[in-house]
Order: C-alpha cells, then structure tokens, then sequence
C-alpha cells in the first residue's frame, strides 16, 4: 500500500480522534451497564439541590464574584507567550545569538506587564 | 506509519490494535495506582491497614467499588442544565485520554507519533478544563459554581508553569516530538560520560522541580485542593454528581495522575529507554512498556506523598505562588537554558 506523507499526516491525527472519542463511549457503556443494574424510584426530593441538608435558599443560578478573571486576562497574555516561546526553542542553536537577545526583550516585555500587573496590586486581593 | 510488528498491517488494523492496548495500559496503571496509593500508602501513612476483604490484601477493591457505583440511581437535579451536566464527565475523560495518545512506551510502541508531541500534551491537558467548569456551571448549585470557578482559576494558573518548564527541554533537544526527546537522554553524555546517558533531571532540575508543583495543582491534589475542598465546598463541582458519573470523574482524576506522571518521566527521567549502553534496542520493544510504567508509577507515588502530608492552601495563596514564584523562576529557567545552549 502506498501513501502520500500528506495522509500519512492526517491519519496519525485520525487516530487521535479515535482515541478521544473513546472517551466518551467509554462512559456511554458505563451509564449503558449501569442503567441495566441501577434502581429508578423518583421522589421530588431527591432532586432539590444539595445545600448541606437544608433547603435551598435563593435562586439556583446563583451569581458569583469572580475575583479571578484578571487572571484569566494575564493567562491570555502568557498563554499567546508560550506559543511564540516554542518556536524558537525548537530552533535556539540555528537563530543563535540575535534570536537568544530578540527572546530576552520579548520575555523582558512580558515580565514587565507582570510586574505592572503585582505592583498593581491585581496579584493580591484584601 | 512504522509498522509496530514485523507484520505488515493496513491502517484499521494497527490501530484496533493500538487502541485497545491503549485503553487496556491506561486502565490497569490507572487501578494499580488507587490500589497502591490511594488504598494502602495512605493507610500505612495514617497507622491503619486499608481495605483487606475483597481479594489478597484488598487487590480487587477497586472492582467493587465500581460495582457499588453501578448500582447507584442516575440522580439529575431539578434545574440543572441536563445536557451539560452530563457531557461534562465524558469531556475530562476523553481530555484524560487524549494525553496518552503521544506517550512512548518503546521504539515502536506509540498510538499516534505527531511531530508536535508535547505541545499537543499540553493543550489536550487544558481541554479538562472546560469539563470542570462546565460540570461546576451545569450543577446549578451554589457550592458546585464556586468549585468550578476555583478550579478554573487554578488551572489556569498553573498551565503556565507546566508550559514554562517544559520549554527549557526543548531548548536541549530541538523538538517537540516525545520520542526525540527520549532519544537526546539516552543517548546522551554528561561532560563526555555516557554510563547513564543525560536524563534531563540533572540539567532542568529547576524545570523538573516546577513541572512536579504545577502537575499537583493541575491534578487539585493537595496542598492545591481548593476547587473540591471539603470541608468548606463539600465536595466543589462534584457536588451534584452520583453513581456513573462520579466514577468517571474519579477514574479521570487518576488516569490524569498516570498520564502528568509518564509525561514528566519521558521529559526528565529518561522516559522509555535505559541508557544506549545498558540495552539493545530489541530488548527495549518489551523492556520499554516496563520501564516507563515503573518511573510513572513511581512518580505518582511523589504526588500522593505530598498530597497526604500537606495541608490545604488558602485560595489567594495559591496564586499568588504561581505568578510571583512559579512563572518568573520559570521564565528565567528559559533564558539561562537559551544562554548555555548558544553559548556552548
């Protein structure tokens, strides 16, 4: 059988679909046993939410503060980082001095935002 | 594609094959890990024997636990999002399974060898994520919205690190690729002596030391166990879950565990292979599955350790940790590995 690199290439990302996808069969024929084995008996109670044996209070979709999202925020910033970062590292030696300096400054940047981000206070909360 | 055997197998074939080896190496390291620590470390740790009953020693404990679980009813609540709150499950586990994929475990013996192999490690790892938000969201309960907000944050957070640390190995290789990156340890030297090859522990302990703390929080295993903390959450995005649907949970809590496991061993410990003088590489085709289960298991041993000696911290504390510690130690890990490999 003969194959062109170009399928070769999708097929190993084929397989990883397979693989991922067993996932969720793996589940389905768990619930599946489970639903052949399991009891049904429906009383109203059993599905109020869970607050620690009392009944709820307030509304179910209940809303939070997030005190994190600007962590979310400085993830994206770093995130986007790491993705520039791998490139180079696979290629260090062929880029060799001027790429090593053009990394300082890019991370040199990028820390500069964190520390930004700490002397703002953002990194602590009261 | 390289053949695994000598035979000469068409596509489908080799990968029934593949995947159901897969399936069945990540299962079984999966049980013997809660086995061995879940069950019995922590019980010798805390004076007492574990479970003793069913099979020699409590062996077969496990299965019936999960045959407990089979007998539990599928309990959905009044207003949770049905449709999410039951694909949440599937998505951590497949996001658990979609790890293993690029993991070596001999010459030949990978599912699927993609150039971009650690990398791939890492965004499939951030795929569990979604899950756990989704599942906390989904509860439509106050403490499940707070867990998974919590482990959102926290895994986040310590995805940079993981990320950081890893770069500095593939600054010494030049690839991404797991099996690459076996090979540059075994068959390498450290200052020209080649008897145990160059396991990168010695050259990215910082790395290694970063990859181990960012693994046990994105595994929120204590100290990093905020998102199901107990004793204040009741048991975070898993508040809601019952039967089925918290075995996978918990079988994806482990199976992670294995997986950070044999991922840090492949990266820092040599992974699959011994040293290129210690044995040859057909040796190595039935060798290598030992060996790396043996690293990871061990590894996984390290994470359970520490999860049974240290208590909780305090959600700020956490994060603190990792951006005004983790992520600058590791951003300066870079640019030294940068520095040595251009100057040397």
């Amino acid at each position: 059988m003969v194959s062109s690199p170009l399928s070769d290439f999708l097929r190993s990302y084929l397989t990883v679909a397979i693989f991922g996808s067993l996932g969720f069969i793996l589940v389905g024929l768990l619930l599946f046993i489970s639903y052949l084995v399991r009891p049904n008996r429906p009383q109203p109670q059993k599905y109020l939410s869970y607050e620690s044996g009392v009944d709820p209070v307030g509304s179910l979709w209940s809303q939070s503060q997030i005190r994190y999202y600007i962590f979310a925020l400085l993830f994206v910033m770093f995130d986007v980082e790491a993705v520039f970062i791998f490139p180079w590292a696979t290629r260090v030696e062929a880029y060799g001095g001027f790429g090593l300096v053009e990394m300082f400054v890019f991370i040199g940047v990028l820390l500069l935002g964190l520390v930004y981000a700490w002397r703002k206070g953002v990194l602590k909360w009261a | 594609m390289t053949p695994m055997l000598a035979v000469d197998w068409a596509y489908w074939q080799e990968t029934l094959v593949k995947v159901g080896l897969g399936l069945v190496a990540v299962l079984l390291l999966t049980g013997a890990v809660v086995y061995l620590y879940l069950f019995k470390f922590v019980s010798f740790m805390q004076s007492r024997l574990g479970p003793m009953e069913a099979g020699p020693y409590g062996s077969m404990q496990l299965l019936a636990e999960v045959g407990k679980w089979l007998q539990k009813e599928d309990v959905f609540t009044e207003n949770s999002d049905r449709i999410v709150f039951g694909l949440a499950p599937a998505i951590v586990m497949s996001s658990t399974f979609l790890m293993f994929v690029v993991i070596p475990a001999g010459p030949n013996a990978v599912i699927s060898d993609l150039g971009t192999g650690i990398y791939y490690v890492l965004a499939m790892t951030s795929i569990a994520t979604v899950g756990i938000l989704s599942a906390g969201w989904a509860s439509a309960n106050k403490y499940s919205l707070i867990g998974g907000l919590r482990a959102a944050g926290q895994l986040i957070a310590y995805e940079l690190p993981l990320v950081l640390a890893v770069v500095g190995v593939v600054i010494q290789v030049g690839s991404l690729n797991l099996q690459d990156i076996v090979h540059a340890q075994s068959d390498g030297a450290i200052f020209g002596w080649s008897g145990i090859g160059n396991p990168f522990i010695f050259t990215q302990f910082v790395g290694f030391m970063i990859f181990l703390i960012a693994v046990q929080a994105e595994l929120t295993q204590s100290p990093f166990d905020m998102p199901i903390a107990e004793s204040e959450l009741v048991g975070g995005y898993q508040v809601e879950y019952t039967g089925i649907r918290f075995l996978v949970f918990f079988i994806a809590e482990f199976a992670t565990a294995v997986g950070f496991a044999a991922v840090a061993s492949t990266l820092f410990l040599g992974g699959w292979a011994l040293p290129a003088d210690w044995a040859s590489e057909s040796t190595m085709h039935w060798l290598g599955p030992i060996v790396i289960s043996a690293k990871a298991v061990l590894l996984v041993g390290v994470v359970f350790w520490v999860r049974f000696s240290l208590p909780r911290f305090r959600e700020d504390q956490l994060q603190q940790l990792a951006w005004k510690f983790l992520i600058p130690v590791a951003l300066l890990n870079i640019v030294v590995t940068g520095t040595l490999k251009v100057a040397f």
